[in-house]
């Protein structure tokens, strides 16, 4: 295997942005990319998409050369990744292992999703799909209810409470609050988000990711091309894709995801890094309790301790390891089949230097994980400044 | 199926479309005597982390239980 870096980053705006329609977002966020790095349509072999929904939310399927023949990358291999919620993250993992076998030299990996052209409990139920269809969906599990239920479980086996939930959204909104491209640039208190609108117990609306349009893309190429490329090359060191089962009930144990603990470390294992080398990361809070999971999970403080730290102050910008300082998927937006790509673009921008007022201050290790449904799938990336 | 523990709980507000006028309702992962767990629906009075519960009936495949008195 060869080493592999992102030369080009490019994203839309998060939102509802009702004036737009998919194709045109994946567009966007493709050439921005290409522009980026300074490459062509031309020196783009392969396009890889990552979404989740597309043939439910606008009943479009054949989604990705739907998308490249308009970003001029007509003849190039282009398929469509779904896993969920980690589509893109897939759809990236995927990318970099035919880039790092020696198949393609560059390829353009993108994530749409085009969510708010339908009404919540449609989309309540699409996203539902995700799960289990014929037993926890069929009993009347919506992806907060599951998340729900993780937590009631967390709170339970470690203390956990609906403050440390809290404080990772009111983290998250301050965060996003500073980034131009996030979806809710709103500061919350630790009242307010208390006292939400009850989505699924003890989840309210404050503790729930937002359903967002958007797109975003990287140009991945050879660590060794990328020196040539417009933009420093951010060095993909570490990567893994991992899977479980999809249904909630069949795992032995819900406060923990075997998926993300294994993809942590084999990410590690191939970047030669431990947790404590993460400087910041980008973690999957599709609700509160996943980024409190995650921070466990990933080896950054100890089971049952991620509600204490992420309230101690430690996960913000400033804070001693930043994790989601561009917002999350609580601010910034969740088009689900976006959020991988959007993760790395984010890491991508940190290590640049480029990330303004949220810069950290630590930035040439960051850590992107992409969670799908209830842990099902897994992708996480360490990147490096080169 | 049989009775058994609840391993977990919640009780959802925010519907999917096929059970918006049912909402709220709890469901439930349930630890059974027999082995395994299963998501299922709890009639009745609610439930929490390790009330004992038992199987009512199945309609239209999900798995009802309650509260064991």
């Amino acid at each position: 295997m060869r080493p592999v870096a992102i030369g080009g980053i490019g994203k839309t705006v998060f939102g509802a942005l009702y004036d737009r329609d998919l194709r045109s977002l994946a567009v966007e966020a493709s050439r921005k990319a290409m522009e980026d790095a300074g490459v062509s349509t031309a020196q783009i072999e392969a396009f890889y998409l990552g979404n989740f929904a597309g043939p439910s939310f606008i009943g479009q399927n054949h989604l990705a050369p739907y998308i490249a023949a308009d970003a001029g990358l007509a003849g190039v291999p282009a398929t469509r990744f779904e896993a969920a919620c980690a589509s893109s993250g897939s759809a990236f993992f995927h990318a970099w292992t035919a880039v790092a076998a020696g198949v393609y030299e560059t390829v353009l990996v993108c994530g749409v999703e085009k969510m708010t052209s339908q009404p919540t409990p449609k989309v309540t139920e699409i996203l539902a799909a995700a799960g289990d269809t014929g037993g926890e969906v069929r009993a009347g599990a919506t992806f907060p209810a599951l998340f729900a239920m993780i937590a009631q479980r967390h709170m339970h086996e470690y203390g956990t409470t609906r403050e440390h939930f809290a404080s990772v959204a009111v983290k998250n909104h301050d965060h996003g609050f500073l980034n131009p491209y996030a979806h809710l640039r709103k500061r919350i208190t630790l009242e307010q988000a208390l006292a939400g609108k009850p989505v699924a117990d003890p989840l309210t609306v404050f503790d729930c990711s937002l359903v967002s349009d958007g797109a975003a893309a990287v140009v991945l190429t050879t660590a060794e091309r990328a020196r040539d490329l417009a933009k420093p090359p951010v060095l993909v060191t570490g990567i893994a894709q991992t899977s479980d089962h999809v249904a909630l009930d069949q795992k032995e144990t819900i406060t923990s995801f075997p998926a993300v603990c294994s993809a942590g470390a084999k990410a590690y294992r191939m970047a030669g890094l431990t947790p404590g080398d993460i400087e910041f990361a980008e973690l999957h809070d599709c609700f509160t309790i996943a980024e409190i999971i995650a921070i466990e999970d990933l080896g950054f403080v100890n089971k049952g301790e991620g509600g204490p730290y992420s309230s101690s102050g430690a996960t913000r910008i400033g804070g001693e390891r930043p994790v989601n300082a561009s917002g999350g998927l609580k601010s910034k937006g969740h088009p689900v089949g976006a959020t991988g790509v959007a993760q790395l673009c984010d890491v991508a921008q940190q290590i640049r230097g480029e990330a303004g007022e949220r810069q950290v201050a630590r930035n040439h290790v960051g850590l992107a994980q992409n969670l799908g449904g209830s842990g099902a799938t897994c992708v996480v990336a360490i990147l490096n400044a080169a | 199926m049989k009775n058994g523990i609840v391993y977990t709980e919640t009780v959802v507000h925010s519907a999917p479309e096929a059970y918006v006028k049912e909402a709220p309702y709890q469901i439930a992962i349930v630890t059974l005597e027999e082995g395994g767990r299963v998501t299922g629906r709890i009639r009745g009075e609610r439930v929490k982390i390790d009330d004992p519960v038992e199987w009512v009936e199945s309609v239209n495949g999900i798995h009802v239980f309650r509260k064991k008195a």
